[in-house]
């Protein structure tokens, strides 16, 4: 589903990713850990498009397509799903407007009608309840006065109502306590499918208790240091990142 | 002695601090002329279904066909009218004033005279929409004078659409008695030159005013928006939203004075400006002002200079939604706090759609 080649990308003229290889498909889930600095966040910035991650060299190929052509949105429209480390807050938007643009113009990309307020209601109501979300969120400015746990909640129901094929997910475990984080892992698991691939970008192993990856890769210094399964970030666990300190010098 | 002072000092000028930023040299240069009555007209431009009264003013002139004058409410003067309500009268739906320019080959000009009186407790809802039909040169040159009564209420909306080439100059004289209330919003999209003076004095205790102003501009679009409130007695209150969406080499002006004065204990004043600017060249100068004379007060305010919020704009396009619209969502929502002091929803959802449509003209 996702092919990343010797991927290089800069920020402000820095390079932050020294050549990336990464091959993922169609039902797997695979964990990115790394010390703070390692350029976790701008690999999951370049796969979204955000502006000012600059790729200097490489490819990514996402279903035979070359990501890198495509617009933000049209990423989006295609399937890949970025959960943020830090979710935007925009005041004066409803968060059930910015839902509703967000899922009729995904699915006008796919040549689907747009739901109208009825539909949209319907489907809307029925993942809040399955993800076990107030509705109240619903009404609210996004993310304005969210608590951080409620922001990652909103993340995870922007997820389910896009359905994407690629789940990138920042950090996801950052700033929560241990109930958010279940609340937010149970929604992952919900969505783990066998054509549904996720990428996990965290830190600490903690939130792979909840969501158990198939594979497991240390990123540092801007490249992919090892590649392991589930048991390699236990190891991390123990040790840290001391490892991959020397690498740089 | 208005015509006594002007045919001494002319048109204002850049050296009067009120008018520092608003140059009318351009105005100077024009001739205009006035027109003898109203040119026919098929039908009339109008924002709402349900009104009060409509009146329709072609040039300056009252174009009787197109207009309802109900209910004995409002007589036809000279050049404007005079609408009247009564004492605890509620008038539900809005009296729709609209001004048509631009229609002709010459360079006309017109001066609206408005007389708003809301006698105690009464309600009313005033729509002025302001709308050239052509693009021709014109001069629209209104002022309004404005009585609100004790507990009464007046909702003032006015939209400024006028044509391209037009110059668009208003006053408002507006006083508040006891327990009344005077909310207007201001819509500016049209009009090569556009002011509008507003002054409110709020003489009861318990008097309070709105003053919002929406103002959407691009090319060489220029708009100034001036208000004093003077607050005399104690307890009254004022809010000023004034929010700008600036493109191109736009250039809009903000001058707010609050005046507190020396009896106007617990004033609550509040006044902002912010203003979005969608390219390098567009600018706003902003000057609020407070003068308060009372040593019990709480006034408060600011201006703000931006432009839209990449992060915001990023998270929008990351969930789907295209640039453009992406971009508009952004302003509508920076716009909405300006629009809040319209209680008719209707009315709302016009000027909305007016929004709407200027910001899907942008290139």
């Amino acid at each position: 589903m996702l092919e990343i080649k010797n991927l290089h990308a800069t920020v402000d003229g820095k390079e932050i990713l020294k050549g990336i290889d990464l091959s993922i498909n169609a039902g797997e889930v695979h964990a990115i850990m790394g010390p703070n600095g390692s350029g976790k966040s701008t690999l999951s910035y370049v796969l979204a498009g955000r502006d000012g991650y600059e790729v200097t060299k490489g490819d990514v190929i996402y279903k035979g397509k070359d990501l890198l052509d495509l617009a933000p949105e049209d990423r989006a429209a295609e399937g890949i799903f970025l959960a943020f480390q830090y979710p935007v807050e925009i005041p004066g938007v409803p968060n059930t407007t910015f839902l509703k643009e967000a899922v009729n113009a995904v699915r006008k990309y796919r040549g689907e009608d747009p739901y109208d307020a009825m539909q949209f209601v319907k489907m809307v109501r029925a993942k809040t309840k399955e993800l076990g979300i107030n509705d109240d969120m619903l009404k609210r400015a996004v993310n304005v006065g969210f608590s951080g746990g409620e922001k990652k909640r909103n993340e995870i129901l922007q997820m389910a109502m896009l359905e994407p094929s690629l789940a990138v997910m920042d950090e996801t475990d950052s700033g929560l306590d241990i109930d958010a984080l279940k609340v937010v892992a149970d929604g992952v698991n919900l969505l783990r499918s066998p054509d549904r691939a996720m990428l996990m970008i965290t830190h600490y192993q903690r939130l792979l208790d909840y969501i158990v990856p198939d594979y497991v890769h240390v990123l540092a210094h801007g490249k992919i240091q090892r590649s392991g399964g589930k048991e390699l970030a236990l190891e991390l666990e123990e040790n840290g990142y001391a490892d991959y300190a020397e690498v740089a010098a | 002695m208005a015509q006594e002072t002007f045919t001494i000092e002319g048109l204002p000028t850049p050296r009067l601090e009120a008018w520092k930023y608003t140059n009318l040299r351009a105005l100077g240069q024009i001739e205009f002329l006035t027109t003898p009555d109203s040119p026919s007209l098929d039908q009339a431009p109008s924002l709402v279904s349900n009104s009060a009264a409509r009146l329709v003013f072609v040039n300056g002139h009252l174009n009787e066909a197109l207009s309802e004058v109900a209910g004995g409410m409002i007589e036809i003067t000279k050049d404007g009218f005079v609408l009247r309500v009564a004492a605890g009268v509620e008038v539900d739906q809005p009296v729709e004033v609209v001004f048509v320019g631009g229609i002709s080959d010459a360079a006309v000009t017109y001066a609206p005279r408005m007389r708003i009186d809301l006698e105690d407790n009464s309600r009313a809802t005033v729509l002025e929409y302001h709308i050239g039909l052509g693009d021709g040169v014109y001069f629209s040159n209104g002022e309004t004078k404005i009585n609100v009564g004790q507990g009464a209420k007046l909702n003032h909306i006015k939209v400024q659409a006028e044509g391209s080439e037009a110059y668009h100059l208003s006053n408002v004289h507006a006083q508040v008695a006891r327990d009344g209330g005077y909310e207007a919003c201001t819509l500016s999209i049209g009009a090569k030159l556009s002011r509008n003076d507003i002054n409110v004095r709020l003489e009861g205790e318990g008097a309070s005013c709105g003053l919002n102003g929406p103002t959407l501009i691009r090319g060489s679009q220029h708009c100034d928006n001036t208000t004093i409130v003077d607050h005399l007695v104690p307890h009254t209150a004022c809010s000023e939203v004034f929010k700008g969406v600036l493109d191109d080499k736009a250039r809009s002006v903000f001058q707010g004075k609050i005046v507190v004065h020396k009896d106007a204990q617990k004033t609550d004043g509040r006044q902002h400006c912010k203003t979005l600017l969608l390219s390098d060249d567009a600018e706003v100068n902003a000057k609020p002002e407070l003068e308060i004379y009372a040593d019990d007060v709480k006034c408060a305010h600011g201006a703000t200079v931006g432009e839209i919020d990449e992060t915001a704009l990023f998270y929008l396009r990351s969930r789907g939604v295209p640039e453009k619209r992406a971009r508009s969502l952004l302003i509508e929502s920076f716009l909405g706090e300006a629009l809040e002091n319209i209680e008719a929803d209707d009315i709302s959802v016009v000027l909305a759609d007016m929004i709407s449509s200027w910001l899907s003209e942008e290139n």
